[in-house]
């Protein structure tokens, strides 16, 4: 079946959920599609379970002004009119536009002559060795635990990596009852004091991340800065970690270990844009470390370079969720008044506050996604030994020798080792290899380009493809006369 | 410090409790967790072993990226970072294929 709208918003977090919100008040017909159940996406997701609020997190505010927004969303986006297609992945999108939709329903398509890609983003781990060990999970992967399901990610936890997720995740965990090891910290001290004094800005930001520490330093757990994973050990899940000290730039150096008996390993290496639609249109995209990566190239008000295609939020550039609402709310606009259900004037009326508030938090985004910009180093420190696609268990060894035979492209690469071909689809290697295959060809990221993009987006499994298709439902027609 | 004894953080409202079935034997779930995380609590962390070299591997990234933690549910291969417990739900472990 086919259903026609005015826009298709991709992703229901809060850039495309206020998109949505923005363009149905404007009279839009609009529909919102989402693989989880509920909208939200990562940051706003709807906890399963209820929690009591408590602590000295509790006590600052932290835990709850998340918890409220998402709540604040939902309830207005229910109100709001927009057709909410939840616990569906989008399969495809071809033509302008055609989105095929996969769930437990089966297959639908729709149809529209806007579509808006507000697909949020994913995190970016930098393999070291053990980290295929069940029990080494995201730092994403935690707090989805901890909030969403009231799980901790293990009894003993290690938090390593870099960026505002550490202190937040860290802190979580002692205000759940669980235990944190220590907090292994890539960037300096110095780091951390350069970008809350570009946080100043914006106070909430500032104000979570001292509970944060507060709740850390309380815990008396071990903070070590400019402090990298050596090792995890452990034969069928993860036993003890092994940290060391790292330069500047992520790289190892020399300097003594430091070991830690733990049952989970809690990594992030910051946050890569999911830019998978533009990408299969064709839109333009540009490599910018400061943004995650490959941003989709857009203009002031989300629109890509082709036309009727828009990107907003973390799934065109890393920019955080205090900007995503508004980045979503402004493309809303613009396609009203491209379909030409508002003026101009009345553009600028409804748009004016939300485009002050952007250029306002622009440095203070910029400062945050700096934090987590790839560090050079902790691709260069991949032991040979170590697995990079955890799909097709491809070690390091083999992608620098199909480099040194010749392999000069991402997709000769993916022809010469099959990284990339396996069901992540290169979500979990892309940044490693492309980075990997850059710094030993001399090449820069922009020149090597990416993996030739192809539905479909996610692995789909055919029973969900087809749906509740029955072959009785097929119309025989009565045989001919003859 | 005292080693806990369940990963299930108190002061939680939960699903009803309810038992699923993973490789033949029973485990305790809650109703309409995410089935990755009943399988964490329930101390089952190996979901399957990789495809070549068979090491271990369990869920990954929780939110439908990284496809590490395929099973099958009920007969059909799932993420079980994207299915929800129902009661006794029949998990099979080693990603949804014969080992």
């Amino acid at each position: 079946m086919t259903e026609g709208y005015d826009l298709i918003v991709a992703g229901a977090g809060p850039a495309g959920a206020n998109a949505a919100i923005a363009a149905v008040e404007q009279g839009l017909s609009v529909a919102l599609i989402d693989e989880a159940d509920a909208a939200g996406g990562q940051v706003y997701r709807r906890p399963r379970v209820a929690r009591e609020a408590r602590g000295a997190g509790a006590e600052a505010g932290w835990r709850g002004h998340d918890g409220a927004a998402g709540e604040e969303l939902r309830l207005r986006l229910a109100r709001s009119g927009v057709v909410f297609h939840a616990s569906r992945r989008i399969a495809s999108v071809s033509g302008r536009f055609r989105v095929d939709v996969v769930g437990p329903r089966g297959h639908d398509a729709l149809e529209a002559p806007y579509l808006i890609a507000a697909t949020g983003a994913y995190e970016r781990v930098i393999p070291f060795p053990g980290w295929t060990t069940p029990g080494v999970t995201g730092l994403a992967a935690a707090t989805i635990l901890i909030e969403s399901e009231g799980m901790l990610p293990g009894r003993r936890v290690a938090v390593v990596g870099l960026g505002p997720l550490l202190a937040a995740v860290a802190a979580r965990i002692v205000e759940s009852g669980g235990e944190v090891a220590v907090v292994a910290d890539l960037a300096s001290r110095s780091d951390w004091v350069k970008a809350a004094w570009r946080l100043t800005a914006e106070r909430p930001m500032l104000i979570d991340g001292w509970a944060w520490l507060k709740v850390i330093r309380r815990a008396r757990i071990p903070v070590l800065h400019r402090t990298g994973v050596r090792r995890v050990e452990g034969e069928r899940s993860v036993r003890r970690l092994v940290v060391g000290p790292v330069g500047a730039d992520g790289a190892p150096v020399p300097g003594p270990h430091a070991a830690f008996d733990v049952d989970a390993v809690v990594v992030g290496h910051g946050l890569v844009p999911s830019g998978d639609i533009p990408r299969l249109l064709g839109a333009d995209l540009r490599h910018d470390p400061a943004g995650g990566g490959w941003c989709t190239l857009v203009d002031g008000e989300g629109r890509t370079t082709l036309r009727g295609l828009y990107a907003v939020g973390d799934g065109a550039r890393i920019a955080g969720a205090r900007l995503a609402p508004l980045t979503g709310r402004l493309a809303g606009l613009a396609v009203a008044r491209e379909i030409g259900m508002i003026s101009a004037e009345r553009f600028a009326t409804l748009a004016g506050d939300t485009q002050a508030e952007i250029a306002r938090l622009r440095p203070v985004a910029a400062a945050m996604a700096r934090l987590m910009i790839l560090k050079p180093g902790l691709v260069d420190g991949i032991t040979g030994g170590t697995i990079v696609c955890r799909c097709e268990d491809i070690p390091r060894s083999e992608i620098d020798k199909a480099i040194d035979e010749g392999a000069l492209s991402l997709n000769a690469l993916k022809h010469f080792t099959r990284c990339g071909m396996g069901p992540c689809q290169g979500r979990m290697c892309g940044e490693s290899v492309a980075e990997l295959l850059a710094r030993r060809s001399g090449r820069s990221r922009e020149s090597l380009g990416i993996w030739t993009p192809r539905p479909p987006l996610r692995p789909i499994a055919i029973d969900e493809l087809i749906g509740t298709f029955s072959y009785a439902d097929i119309p025989i027609p009565p045989p001919s006369a003859l | 410090m005292k080693e806990r004894d369940t990963l299930r953080i108190a002061g939680t409202r939960r699903g009803g409790r309810t038992v699923i079935i993973v490789d033949g034997r029973p485990a305790a779930a809650h109703e309409g967790e995410m089935l990755a995380a009943a399988l964490l609590a329930a101390g089952i962390r190996e979901l399957r072993p990789s495809p070549t070299e068979r090491t271990p591997r369990g869920a990954f990234c929780y939110m439908g990226v990284c496809q590490e933690c395929a099973v099958e549910v009920d007969g059909v291969r799932r993420q079980a970072c994207m299915v929800r417990v129902t009661p006794r739900m029949s998990v099979v472990l080693g990603g949804g294929f014969k080992t």
